[in-house]
């Protein structure tokens, strides 16, 4: 129902007045990204809060440590996300009660992701989610989903602000796509990478992602989960 | 007989035919119900800073309708529990909605006698909830908020909240233009949570004042009048009301070029 006439002069005649409506959403940047390793996983993202050019706050961390060996971040509309994790603890809370608390595996963990995120279908929480954990063999796991909770289990992910920018650097990096020996001109070979390695990358990824995009900086946090359960870093990101 | 209750005591069906259930649903309006779209009577900017043991936050006095100056006398910091003092920008009457709501959550708590007075978390928390699940309804509290207080662990706590339920927390914050104007200078005092510790008292009320002056000579919607609050770990909460903008310079500005960037002294 379009009533806008655009004229050559580039002002528009509206026939109807214009209507003033509520905005439920908002975009409050920043950027996640997870990689699985053989016997570890890690989550990270950055510490920048914004609305618009402003800079809410240059340490607002993200990433939670949801207990049994599980990280999760929602990002996006930060007000969306804090209400998941908070609805996905809840039922946490609830599943330990009715199961001798036994440990959500990341499996179960993403299917109930996908319920909560689904059940908002028709007004969804605006927010690309990704969790982090070791399966049963005890290898990495990366879960991630979209707005409405279609998800996948990946070897690495990133999301929100800067996705588009540092995805393709794991596409090369970590999945070794359009890598080839230039013995046999063969593609290289996957092989899961070292802890320091992907410290490493994570690290150039948001490095890069600072330079390049204005809603992400300030600091990077970093969730490493191993067999022996999950420890944080944190790293300065420019603050311009 | 008819047993249906609701159905007794009316006109016979069979008679005078059924009832026509548009009488009793009819309104007597002829507009559907309607949620708030935008503020009316408004509140600028909150400003706030963190120092080593506490936290200086200030509003102004004014009510503005549009661009009229309309009341010149609204508190809109809110002290709530021993512990916790509430800052609301944007709409006057949802910001007394919020305050009603605030008052009957203090009675609620206090009503068996049993002692576990509301920190400042906590007040955040139950704002950040009631924000958020108006804006879920689309029918939001048209404000910026900024809790300010001591914690659980008897630490300094400051913290934002708007009106779609964003949450935030940092050594400075500002709502409205105050997070143009009065967040650069504030930032100049204490930029990250590290610098706090050595920021003073009389510090963070300087940089306050500064910036409440700094938003009088800039916001067309701010008063000179304002009220000021101190929330120590120790000494508790200080109201400083009937505070004016002092020491303001209005002289023809000569050395000024362009924006006032251009400056070389």
């Amino acid at each position: 129902m379009s009533n806008t006439i655009a004229s050559e002069y580039g002002h528009t005649d509206t026939s109807v007045p214009i209507e003033h409506r509520f905005n439920p959403y908002s975009d409050n940047g920043g950027t996640i990204l997870g990689i699985a390793g053989e016997d570890f996983a890690v989550l990270a993202g950055d510490t920048r809060h914004t609305s618009g050019y402003s800079i809410n706050s240059r340490f607002q961390p993200k990433i939670m440590d949801l207990g049994d060996d599980l990280v999760m971040s929602a990002n996006g509309f930060s007000a969306d996300g804090d209400a998941l994790i908070r609805s996905f603890q809840q039922q946490l809370t609830w599943y330990h009660f009715n199961n001798q608390n036994k440990k959500l595996r990341p499996s179960s963990a993403a299917r109930l992701i996908q319920h909560l995120l689904y059940g908002h279908r028709f007004f969804p929480y605006y927010v690309h989610t990704i969790i982090a954990g070791l399966d049963e063999e005890g290898k990495g796991a990366i879960y991630s989903f979209d707005p409405v909770g279609s998800y996948e289990r990946e070897q690495c992910r990133a999301g929100g602000a800067a996705a588009s920018l540092i995805m393709p650097f794991l596409d090369n990096q970590v999945n070794f796509k359009n890598q080839y020996d230039p013995a046999t001109g063969q593609a290289r070979l996957k092989t899961y990478l070292k802890l320091d390695e992907v410290l490493n990358l994570v690290r150039d990824a948001f490095t890069s992602a600072t330079e390049r995009h204005i809603e992400v900086g300030d600091c990077l946090q970093i969730k490493i989960i191993t067999k022996e359960g999950v420890r944080e870093e944190f790293y300065p990101l420019k603050r311009d | 007989m008819e047993h249906d209750p609701f159905k007794w005591g009316r006109p016979d069906n069979a008679t005078y035919g059924d009832y026509d259930y548009r009488i009793s649903n009819a309104k007597n309006t002829e507009f559907p119900s309607m949620h708030t779209q935008q503020p009316i009577v408004t509140g600028t900017s909150v400003i706030a800073i963190k120092y080593k043991n506490g936290i200086v936050m200030a509003a102004d006095n004014l009510g503005s309708y549009g661009s009229l100056a309309r009341f010149s006398n609204i508190e809109r910091l809110i002290p709530v529990g021993k512990d916790t003092v509430v800052g609301i920008s944007g709409d006057i009457s949802d910001l007394q909605y919020i305050e009603r709501a605030l008052d009957e959550l203090e009675v609620e708590n206090d009503y068996d006698g049993a002692s576990h007075p509301f920190k400042a978390n906590h007040i955040h928390e139950y704002l950040n909830k009631l924000l958020y699940q108006r804006r879920s309804k689309l029918n939001p509290l048209w404000n910026a908020v900024v809790v300010a207080g001591i914690n659980s662990d008897n630490e300094p706590f400051l913290a934002h909240n708007d009106l779609l339920g964003v949450q935030f927390s940092s050594p400075t914050l500002a709502t409205g233009f105050g997070a143009h104007l009065a967040i650069p200078l504030l930032r100049k005092v204490a930029d990250k949570e590290e610098d706090v510790a050595h920021v003073t008292k009389e510090q963070a009320r300087e940089a306050i004042l500064q910036s409440m002056k700094v938003l009088f000579y800039r916001d067309a919607r701010s008063s000179n009048r304002f009220s000021l609050v101190t929330i120590d770990k120790d000494t508790g909460i200080s109201f400083e009301k009937d505070l004016k903008v002092e020491n303001m310079s209005w002289k023809y500005a000569e050395t000024i070029k362009g924006y006032g960037n251009l400056q070389k002294f």
